[in-house]
């Protein structure tokens, strides 16, 4: 099954049949938004694990700078329990998204069959399902830390009183050198959308294995 | 050359001469253009658990372009198999395919990707079109893997959603239309890229006898107009009609080449009409 390298197929060669197959960025990403927002709620159930860890990681950022803010340092074996805390809910997370977008492959490996009879190579499947992740954990990720960071705000407030709040350090970084409230709330978000994508390996190459001949097939 | 007057046709040493050339030509020309699918001696062995199942015994054919061929044959008796091999979508176990004179086995992930886009277009039986996407961009779809600019998609799409009569439902999606409009917009998406062969698993499987037609009618028409070669897997009697040549397959073999001048059908027309007429 050799070939001479500059052999040609089809009268073109190699690296012009290469060029001549694409998926270009834009275009991956309008079919990726589409199946995110018209599948709404299988995306919810998606998101709603992104949702859940990063309100978690966002409350206890907020608690541990309300608590700056009214001069109670956290002392460093309480935030080691939390920090764990917080790596425990991103691995659960992180499970419960890998079976959220397996159950979709599941689905979908019609639909993926038919793209790779319509000439998709095994990247570009790969390609929309991780923009998918994305844009389901980037979402997920700003109403979690809007709705960590809210409700924290709140009992901390009611804790230590909402005057001292006003102490909190809310710009991107905080006097000492350490993250501020904008800063969480940003390195929340990017946490949230990263493991979004990284759970989404898995099943992206699990759909991009699917053969063409699916496409035919009567049952999963 | 500036023709002054009419030409006329060669006589004597010109005519020898244009002869020989053509006699040169002639092999290289029947293999380029003749044969658009051949296969030799294909075979396919299934392994279900402990037992070799044999799908394909040995099936040798040539198919010609701009042919209509129908491949009919019982369930089991191959014919999925083998229209999974002609389309590319699986390998054999022995044996070889031909597509345009290039062996299916020779090719990579990037050159098969190729073919399908740009050299079949593929038609099923469950549609599979994209339900998340309107009409026009399940036509065009074919059109952005290939690398076709977004303009030049659109009034491509438009024009093929039209020739198949479905112009008005452009920004329908999927589950906004019939079974019959949904294998109309299949066969604007296998014509997306201007293929050179249409392969057809039981088109007309799910759509009623009326629907049927309609569908097979819109093929015979298109392979008569664009000289798309048609090759179709069928259960669906009414597609001997318009075939070139019907291939009937049985246990794994070709039991039978039939030219469209020897089909004897109207036994069973005659009875498929009546129970149309019935319905109508």
């Amino acid at each position: 099954m050799t070939r001479r390298s500059n052999a040609t197929v089809f009268g073109l060669s190699r690296e012009e049949i290469r060029r001549q197959i694409q998926l270009p960025w834009s275009e991956a990403f309008r079919i990726s938004w589409r199946y995110v927002t018209i599948r709404l709620g299988r995306s919810l159930v998606t998101a709603s694990t992104v949702f859940l860890s990063v309100a978690f990681l966002m409350a206890i950022f907020t608690m541990v700078l309300a608590a700056k803010a009214a001069g109670q340092e956290l002392d460093a074996p309480t935030r080691a329990r939390y920090l764990w805390s917080v790596l425990m809910g991103f691995l659960i997370c992180s499970v419960g998204i890998i079976n959220a977008l397996l159950m979709s492959v599941t689905e979908r490996f019609r639909e993926i069959g038919t793209m790779k009879c319509l000439g998709a190579l095994d990247e570009f499947i790969v390609r929309m399902f991780l923009i998918e992740a994305a844009l389901m954990g980037l979402f997920g990720s700003i109403a979690g830390a809007l709705a960590g960071a809210l409700i924290m705000l709140l009992w901390s407030g009611f804790r230590v009183g909402f005057g001292v709040l006003g102490n909190l350090a809310w710009g991107f970084r905080s006097a000492d050198g350490s993250l501020g409230f904008l800063g969480c709330f940003l390195v929340s978000i990017v946490a949230g959308t990263i493991l979004s994508v990284v759970s989404a390996i898995i099943p992206a190459l699990r759909a991009a294995r699917l053969q063409a001949a699916d496409a035919l097939r009567t049952e999963i | 050359m500036v023709a002054t007057e009419p030409m006329m046709p060669p006589t004597g040493e010109m005519k020898e001469r244009l002869q020989e050339a053509a006699k040169r030509l002639e092999p290289m020309m029947e293999q380029v253009s003749e044969f658009i699918v051949r296969t030799r001696d294909v075979r396919k062995v299934y392994q279900m658990g402990k037992v070799e199942v044999e799908a394909l015994r040995g099936v040798t054919l040539d198919i010609k372009r701009g042919e209509y061929i129908s491949i009919m044959g019982p369930s089991g008796s191959g014919k999925s198999t083998l229209f999974n091999m002609i389309g590319g979508l699986d390998k054999p176990t022995s044996g070889s395919v031909y597509i345009n004179e290039v062996d299916l086995a020779q090719l990579d992930a990037y050159e098969l990707a190729w073919l399908r886009c740009r050299t079949i277009g593929y038609i099923f039986q469950t549609f599979n079109l994209i339900p998340v996407m309107t009409a026009l961009e399940n036509v065009t779809l074919p059109m952005i893997f290939a690398g076709v600019p977004e303009d030049e998609r659109r009034d491509r799409g438009m024009e093929l959603l039209k020739r198949v009569g479905l112009a008005e439902r452009w920004n329908h999606k999927p589950a906004e239309l019939s079974g019959g409009q949904q294998q109309r917009v299949a066969i604007a998406r296998a014509l997306a890229n201007d293929p050179a062969i249409i392969l057809a698993d039981e088109p007309t499987g799910n759509l009623d006898l009326k629907t049927g037609r309609e569908i097979i009618q819109l093929l015979k028409e298109l392979n008569e107009e664009k000289g798309v070669t048609i090759i179709s897997a069928t259960h669906d009697l009414k597609m001997l009609d318009v075939s070139d040549r019907v291939i009937w397959i049985r246990d794994g073999r070709i039991a039978k080449i039939e030219d469209r001048s020897k089909i004897q059908l109207e036994a069973a027309l005659a009875v498929e009409e009546e129970l149309v007429e019935g319905v109508e």
